[in-house]
């Protein structure tokens, strides 16, 4: 079985990519099941249903998405072995832009869209900067331009990753992408020991055990304060 | 290059000052450092809040190096003189019927077929340089050899620039900010002068005048619509480009067309306007994912299009007199 960890910004396009690269595998006989991680709620997994793939969604709920994506990953591959997929993709909303779900020796990528802005490179973390594969979607509703200095500023960030322009509602890119994503020599087993490509947040706080209360007494752990200078301007 | 001070480098390639604004880092200060010791003496804090790699960082600006050097190298050298597409099947397994479509620079193609018969395939075929890797088993040639990679993986080397009907604006600054914005991304020596370039194109386009003051998102439909083409002709890294339909209200879409096969570039266009697609030389049409034939135009189609300029060249009469607040007269719109 294949691997691949899907991530990027809410609303990205995410699914509709997958769902259009997957339609590519499927015409060449292939088995892909997908994983959902999401925070609250989705719907997503519907889609997938709808569209005959084998699909699981969790749901981090108080947990940071990220950190539960870490804790279930093992799982995830297991199912994905017992479905007998050629690939399996698990899918994962990156919520503050600071972790990433990536790990070493698994294909990463990242999905964006040119709608978010051209600071939105400078802004997303190892998310961005640590994929192999970055997809820029909604491309047909932006200028050339915009297109082109948003792709600019995105290989400047990860100057090593692949740029493709894929277009989730024509499909338009899907079959390119769905070249890069599996392997036919490569055969995971397991993803027990492997490592994340990057440490997610040292954050351990009294809030994060669930203090509500503002005020000095009640901070402990790692916190950190802003820097109030009398000449910053 | 890892010996180099961070001060040395940005003399040498002054591109990587954009690497060190993009990935957060303050190197002011630090010239006299190499980039590896400026990075161990970040603190522990530092590099966890700005979520900073310093295991990969020195890696990263040496392929940025590499990639940007390329990129500026290249540029002079990266003309298409030559695109061919060569026949694959449609959707049934059926043999596209051409032996091989070749286009030069400067030349207008036009596409025509009901939408969802496959245009969008042909030109995810040119995109990606298709080997016979595709479903419909198109393959393209560059140059009349196959093609270098880098047309697939390099970032900024993409084979086609799109212009489509549905495309906006999405950021909120001036027109001149914007091209400027573009043209530093492409790093042109004269962002300036390039831009001024650009607006003026863009204004002998557009029906009603606008000036670089202009925020883009308040730019009628037919302005930018020519700022785009304008743009993309004048500053776009493609050689090859892509028209989805120009829409005929505020722009002057044969100047546009001229403009862009002025620059050297390829044109495809799709389009069912008598107008446009008889400019074309040649005419692809799709039908049921396949290229079912390449036609030339005759020589009565291009007759008939000097009437059918007539009748247009009545239509852009009256609009142009109603814009002005003048009542329509027979004698005066037919003249």
């Amino acid at each position: 079985m294949n691997l691949t960890i899907v991530s990027g910004p809410p609303s990205s396009g995410k699914t509709s990519i997958i769902l259009k690269t997957i339609d590519a595998f499927q015409r060449r006989g292939l088995s892909v099941g997908v994983v959902k991680f999401d925070c609250l709620h989705t719907d997503d997994d519907l889609r997938y249903k709808k569209a005959g793939i084998p699909v699981k969604k969790g749901l981090s709920g108080a947990l940071c998405p990220d950190h539960f994506f870490a804790s279930n990953i093992e799982d995830v591959v297991e199912w994905g072995k017992r479905e007998g997929l050629n690939l399996l993709i698990t899918e994962s909303a990156g919520l503050c832009n600071r972790c990433s779900p990536y790990l070493m020796g698994i294909k990463g990528i990242c999905v964006i869209d040119n709608l978010s802005g051209i600071n939105t490179p400078k802004k997303i973390g190892p998310m961005l900067k640590s994929a192999d594969i970055v997809v820029i979607t909604k491309g047909d509703i932006v200028s050339q331009a915009e297109r082109e200095v948003f792709a600019s500023r995105v290989s400047t960030v990860n100057p090593r990753a692949m740029v493709l322009h894929v277009n989730g509602l024509s499909g338009q890119g899907a079959y390119e992408l769905s070249t890069l994503l599996y392997d036919e020599t490569q055969n995971l087993e397991s993803v027990q020991g492997m490592k994340l490509r990057f440490p997610m947040p040292s954050a351990m706080c009294s809030y994060c055990l669930g203090e509500t209360r503002i005020g000095e007494s009640f901070q402990l752990g790692n916190t950190k304060k802003m820097v109030w200078e009398e000449d910053e301007t | 290059m890892k010996q180099q001070t961070i001060g040395a480098l940005i003399n040498e390639y002054p591109f990587i000052i954009d690497f060190f604004q993009q990935n957060r880092l303050d190197v002011s200060g630090h010239e006299n450092t190499t980039f590896a010791a400026f990075l161990a003496k970040l603190g522990e804090e530092e590099l966890e809040d700005k979520a900073i790699d310093i295991q990969n960082l020195p890696g990263e600006l040496e392929s940025y190096i590499t990639q940007m050097s390329d990129f500026l190298g290249i540029e002079k050298t990266n003309v298409v003189q030559s695109l061919i597409i060569l026949p694959g099947q449609d959707k049934n397994g059926q043999a596209e019927d051409f032996e091989q479509l070749e286009i030069f620079p400067s030349q207008i193609v036009s596409i025509v077929g009901p939408t969802g018969s496959g245009k969008s395939r042909l030109l995810a075929d040119i995109e990606w340089a298709a080997q016979g890797d595709t479903p419909t088993g198109r393959s393209i040639r560059i140059n009349r050899s196959v093609p270098d990679s880098k047309w697939r993986y390099s970032p900024n080397n993409k084979l086609v620039a799109q212009l489509s009907q549905n495309m906006n604006f999405v950021m909120d600054i001036s027109a001149g900010e914007f091209v400027k914005l573009h043209a530093e991304s492409r790093m042109v020596q004269n962002p300036d002068e390039i831009a001024k370039e650009i607006l003026e194109s863009a204004n002998r386009l557009a029906g009603e005048p606008f000036s670089s003051d202009t925020a883009v998102t308040n730019l009628s439909g037919g302005q930018s619509r020519a700022l785009m083409i304008a743009d993309t002709a004048i500053l776009s890294s493609s050689p090859i480009v892509l028209i989805d339909e120009i829409e005929n209200a505020g722009i002057d879409r044969r100047k546009a067309l001229e403009l862009l096969v002025s620059q050297d570039k390829i044109v495809l266009m799709a389009t069912h306007d008598p107008l446009l697609a008889l400019m074309a030389d040649r005419r692809i049409v799709i039908r049921n994912g396949g290229i079912h034939a390449v036609l030339q135009t005759t020589p009565e189609e291009k007759d008939l299009l000097t009437d059918l300029d007539k009748i247009d060249a009545v239509m852009q009469n009256a609009r142009q007199m109603l814009r002005m607040g003048d009542t329509l007269r027979r004698e005066e719109i037919f003249a």
